[in-house]
């Protein structure tokens, strides 16, 4: 078993506790089918450097992780890691999580570029990057909370602007999709031609129809599962989606 | 902000997707610091196809850091015959692993919106109408 990273640094009353959807996440890139599917389709040392992207990074654990792993995951430690997230908080939190992980491994180590502030994609050049994970605000909600703005970020009801931050990590508007729909529409433009998506999805996403409407893109696109949590822990049985061209 | 992530980043409206010129953003007023970091030849080696090297040397004059060579330098010149790096590769880890953008600004240069970076952080987030 690999390491998890540590974040006892990470204020959780305003960001993402890691959850079994995270551990879902980290078992799922460390398994033994995964690995040797990253291995194969990024050769190394003969292709260039592979960019990792994760969205959403909350405390940063699955990225630290990632980066800190790269030569188990990716069979390479010539990988670079960046970050998102639409919490301010969460961004400088993760970018120390993920500093602090890669620092304890030996020598070579991956490249963590940075977490920025950003919603989604929206700010990564088209075409670049070739492993996106992305944990989802996954769970069903009558309405979708919007997003902070900096007037709402200082303001002084700290305990008022804690709560909305953490429903942002967790709500997902309609049938729990609604932020994953938006990541899905921009994948064909933001991953590069051997660019695969990571996505976790609950089962009230129906992840079969996902699945299904994935591979109905122009194009060839496959989706298959490749992670569970096994357990049918009643509404929220979780699936990790790999989403890739065939 | 480390120089090698404005190698992967735009814009973020949408409008400015589709316009070449929202790549790359340009520093303005920035706050350089050097954080040392150790080099991994390998890395840089197999970063370097993925670096568009005229921007590079945008970024690069923008800060006011020396100017780069005219070419990409060729990855066969980054260690010598004992294995050890050159100064090609020191410089070329340097620019891109170890300066960071520490406070300033990122300007588009399509729409001129400018983003902020804070303690190494930037920020990309909009307000609703310019999404």
């Amino acid at each position: 078993m690999l390491p998890t990273p540590s974040t006892t640094h990470v204020s959780f009353d305003a960001i993402y506790e890691p959850a079994e959807d995270s551990y879902l996440l980290l078992d799922t890139l460390s398994s033994a089918s995964e690995t040797a599917f990253l291995a194969s389709h990024f050769p190394s040392p003969s292709t260039p450097s592979p960019l990792v992207l994760e969205v959403g990074v909350g405390s940063g654990v699955v990225l630290a992780f990632a980066a800190a792993n790269a030569q188990t995951i990716f069979g390479r430690a010539d990988v670079a890691f960046l970050g998102t997230d639409v919490n301010a908080l969460a961004a400088r939190a993760a970018a120390q999580t993920v500093r602090g992980a890669v620092a304890e491994q030996a020598e070579p180590r991956a490249a963590f570029l940075d977490v920025v502030e950003g919603d989604l994609t929206s700010c990564v050049k088209d075409g670049e990057v070739d492993v996106l994970v992305f944990n989802p605000p996954y769970v069903p909600t009558e309405t979708l909370p919007a997003p902070l703005d900096a007037e709402a970020m200082a303001s002084p009801e700290v305990f008022e602007r804690d709560s909305k931050l953490l429903e942002l990590s967790y709500a997902g508007g309609e049938d729990g999709m609604e932020t994953t729909d938006r990541l899905l529409e921009r994948l064909p433009g933001v991953l590069s031609a051997r660019g695969v998506a990571y996505v976790l999805l609950c089962a009230q996403n129906k992840p079969e129809a996902v699945k299904e409407r994935i591979r109905a893109w122009p194009a060839g696109w496959c989706a298959e599962t490749v992670g569970s949590s096994g357990k049918k822990a009643g509404w929220e049985k979780l699936v990790i989606v790999r989403i890739w061209r065939g | 902000m480390k120089l090698l992530t404005l190698n992967f980043l735009t814009c973020a409206r949408k409008t400015c997707k589709t316009n070449p010129a929202a790549f790359p953003l340009h520093p303005r007023e920035a706050e350089l610091e050097q954080i040392e970091a150790e080099i991994n030849p390998l890395l840089i080696q197999n970063l370097l196809p993925r670096i568009n090297w005229e921007v590079l040397k945008t970024i690069s004059q923008e800060l006011g850091l020396p100017s780069l060579p005219e070419s990409a330098p060729d990855s066969e010149d980054f260690m010598t015959e004992e294995g050890e790096p050159t100064q090609t590769l020191k410089d070329l880890h340097t620019l891109l692993m170890e300066m960071n953008v520490q406070n300033g600004k990122l300007v588009c240069g399509s729409c001129e919106h400018e983003y902020a970076i804070k303690e190494g952080i930037a920020n990309f987030l909009l307000p609703s109408h310019m999404v």
